[in-house]
């Protein structure tokens, strides 16, 4: 039988999607299930494991059913996750300890300020390449071992796994109790805290730190290599690769070279820079990460900024002003005026993110005058977005010593031309957006090709990404300086607001 | 000559009810007023509620006048919403059919171009959102023409430039053209707007079958064409796929 497709299966926070590909890198099908979120105490996020494993039973069919292929036509599948979300199960019975404690979850932060205490702190970021926050793995593994009863004695005794969300469905896929395969890719560990950067393994001065046994911790593979064969759902499909989603759109936008750089819009913003194969160090409040590792090759490091509030930005103007009634129309209202009017908007909702990491933060609208009407706060809106792309661009030239050439740009607010045209005005380098937009489920299902040479190297990958469209910054030199220094003005506005709950 | 239709006017009296009301009223008060079952005022509320001209309070379960309403008189569909259905079904337009694409809407006698996809070949292409084109020497101008009874009047006594010698200028010959294109369900120019080039469209409905917008493909003419300068079945099939996808995502399903 011919393999025609390859499969990504794309493990996000709210939903399961599975897609199939074909050579040329074209959507082929696409099925979709989401999942419940739980919330049981404010600050608690929690996703159910076996939901998410029965919604694959579901979407892995569904996608072949509507291609009218069978698994025999399947060369691979690669698996792209949502990151840091801990889940931890019964290597004896299969069932999870209680329920996926996703990485949006804070309840670790008592727990997270009394480490960062603790002699030996310092190793954390120097090894791990992190600051040690509530946004990782290790501190949720911890948290659960001190508080289900007698876990921490069987997790030593081999019987109790960790894993995140692409570990959790290996092992199920590749058999579960009966010979399921204990993997995870580098992407993935990179984000437990408990990897080291340099050597790519478990780090015993870590797993001391956070009082966590090695036992159940899976083994670190490349990001693309055969970990097993699939017994469950598509039997016989290898299972080509792993990497954390935000690296796989990454890979997706063909980002290989050193320099190279996308940015995901949604919800929130997440840029990754290739920095070629030796981790670079942030200085400016950016993330070193693995970006990729290709089998035996070096891996591949990235710098990380994220930027937590951009397309939510849009949804508040629509949902809690009414401005707007859907979405696209910010750009409709936004064009109705020439520019912003003096009035900036710096959405630090929760604090703000990279380069800051001012949590004390909180949002502001300045430079209001009678002058300004709801198109202005709409140029505001899709500045901000602008703005904040900018900060974690210059934070990742002065970093990484490379200079930012053209941004590969992806996610629902890409549909925003006024937005892009923007990004490109203010970073001054063209903006790019491809003609895939699925970037997430591209990564997964190129790195699991080219694991079984259904692609045969990384240049034929890159002669699959196409442009759909281009921007070119086209702002005067002059004005862009002026405004960044009034948007730089209006952050430093937005800094010491919120106290110390007095409570706590 | 048929009759007046009772759910249209029956629909015309729950309006003007609204219209006439001080606050929100419910579906027993409605029923109640125009002396209807307490089912036909829910169905009809129901209908109306879909296609924006009433809106149902959530928490009181209430109606009141819709947004759609208000803006009757103005753009049925914002264009940046158009982009952003369309955007995932242009991209595969154009993955499938090699060719770059376009979705274009009415404005003012014009085609406004909203949407524009590059050809996939990675040569240096400029973005042309915004920009006007002639209704009736392109693809996407004749599907519009023909299906929207406002575009047709744009056309209507004025004098139709000539961009090449194929360009369709006379009226009469134009008026064939477009009642061919409703016949078909697309339309196609060739070296109609400039010389080497070629098009094909079809038209984008909403709800109720009102074409919001047309999106097609162009091209060198030996790509768009066969060998008999007939517009290539395979390249007509995807560009109606494609409109077709977009009209469903618009809640023009039947279309």
């Amino acid at each position: 039988m011919v393999e025609r497709y390859v499969m990504s299966i794309d493990q996000g926070t709210t939903s399961t999607r599975c897609i199939l590909f074909d050579h040329s890198g074209r959507l082929v099908a696409v099925a979709q299930r989401e999942h419940r979120q739980h919330f049981p105490r404010p600050g608690w996020v929690e996703h159910d494991p076996v939901e998410i494993w029965r919604n694959l039973e579901r979407i892995a069919p569904e996608a072949l059913a509507q291609a009218g292929a069978t698994p025999a036509q399947v060369a691979a599948v690669g698996i792209a996750n949502q990151r840091e979300t801990t889940v931890l199960w019964d290597r004896l019975t299969g069932a999870p300890v209680g329920r996926a404690l996703v990485w949006q979850d804070t309840r670790t932060d008592a727990l997270v300020e009394e480490l960062s205490r603790a002699p030996g702190a310092g190793i954390v970021t120097e090894r791990s390449g992190l600051p040690l926050a509530t946004y990782f793995s290790a501190p949720r593994i911890r948290w659960t071992l001190d508080h289900v009863p007698g876990l921490r004695e069987r997790a030593e005794r081999g019987e109790v796994l960790f894993g995140t969300m692409e570990s959790w469905l290996i092992w199920n896929l590749s058999g579960g109790v009966d010979g399921g395969v204990h993997v995870t890719d580098v992407t993935n560990a990179s984000r437990t805290l408990l990897m080291d950067l340099k050597t790519l393994s478990w780090d015993e001065d870590l797993l001391a730190f956070f009082g966590i046994p090695r036992a159940m911790l899976p083994e670190i593979r490349s990001s693309t290599e055969t970990y097993a064969t699939a017994r469950r759902i598509f039997p016989g499909v290898r299972i080509g690769a792993a990497l954390g989603d935000q690296q796989a759109a990454l890979f997706g936008q063909t980002c290989f070279s050193p320099g190279e750089t996308k940015c995901t819009y949604g919800t929130g913003a997440f840029l990754l820079m290739n920095t070629g194969t030796t981790p670079v160090r942030s200085a400016n409040g950016l993330l070193t990460t693995v970006g990729y590792k290709i089998g035996d090759e070096p891996a591949v490091y990235a710098l990380e900024g994220s930027i937590a509030v951009t397309g939510a930005l849009v949804q508040w103007f629509r949902d809690r002003l009414g401005l707007i009634s859907t979405a696209p129309e910010i750009e409709t209202l936004a064009r109705t005026v020439e520019d912003n009017g003096g009035c900036y908007i710096v959405p630090a909702f929760s604090g703000l993110f990279a380069p800051h990491w001012r949590s004390e933060a909180r949002g502001i609208i300045v430079g209001l005058t009678s002058y300004i009407t709801k198109g202005h706060l709409a140029r505001a809106v899709l500045e901000a977005t602008g703005w904040q792309t900018r900060e974690v661009v210059d934070a990742m030239n002065r970093d990484s010593g490379l200079s930012l050439r053209e941004l590969k740009a992806d996610g629902g607010m890409t549909a925003d031309n006024l937005l892009m045209q923007f990004v490109a005005d203010v970073l001054n380098v063209p903006v790019e957006r491809p003609m895939v937009v699925e970037t997430v489920s591209l990564g997964a299902a190129y790195a699991a090709g080219l694991a079984v040479g259904y692609w045969p190297d990384l240049q034929g990958l890159r002669r699959n990404w196409h442009r759909a469209a281009r921007w070119v910054p086209s702002m005067d030199p002059r004005r862009r300086e002026s405004e960044y220094d009034n948007w730089r003005r209006a952050v430093e506005r937005t800094f010491d607001w919120a106290k110390p709950n007095k409570r706590d | 000559m048929p009759g007046p239709v009772q759910s249209i006017e029956r629909a015309a009296a729950i309006l003007r009810l609204l219209a006439g009301s001080s606050g929100r009223l419910g579906v027993g008060e409605i029923a109640q007023s125009l002396g209807l079952a307490r089912g036909t005022a829910h169905g009809i509320l129901r209908t109306l509620e879909r296609v924006g001209f009433v809106e149902q309070d959530k928490a009181s379960g209430k109606y009141q006048l819709g947004a759609a309403l208000l803006h009757l008189g103005t753009s049925y569909l914002d264009v940046n919403e158009l982009r952003s259905r369309a955007i995932n079904w242009a991209d595969a337009l154009a993955a499938r059919s090699g060719e770059a694409v376009r979705i274009g809407t009415l404005l003012d006698g014009r085609v406004l171009v909203v949407h524009h996809v590059f050809r996939p070949d990675d040569t240096l292409q400029a973005l042309d959102v915004g920009s006007l084109l002639p209704l009736h020497a392109t693809a996407l101008g004749k599907a519009l023409l023909a299906h929207d009874a406002n575009a047709a009047a744009c056309v209507r006594g004025v004098a139709l430039e000539a961009f090449t010698r194929r360009t369709v200028t006379d009226a009469r010959q134009l008026a064939r053209a477009l009642a061919q294109v409703r016949e078909r369900g697309w339309a196609a120019e060739i070296e109609e707007l400039s010389i080497g080039e070629a098009a094909i469209a079809a038209p984008i409905r909403g709800h109720g079958g009102l074409v919001v917008g047309a999106i097609g493909v162009s091209g060198a003419v030996e790509r768009i064409c066969d060998a008999q300068r007939v517009p290539a079945a395979k390249l007509v099939g995807f560009v109606r796929d494609a409109a077709r996808a977009v009209s469903r995502d618009l809640g023009g399903s039947r279309w």
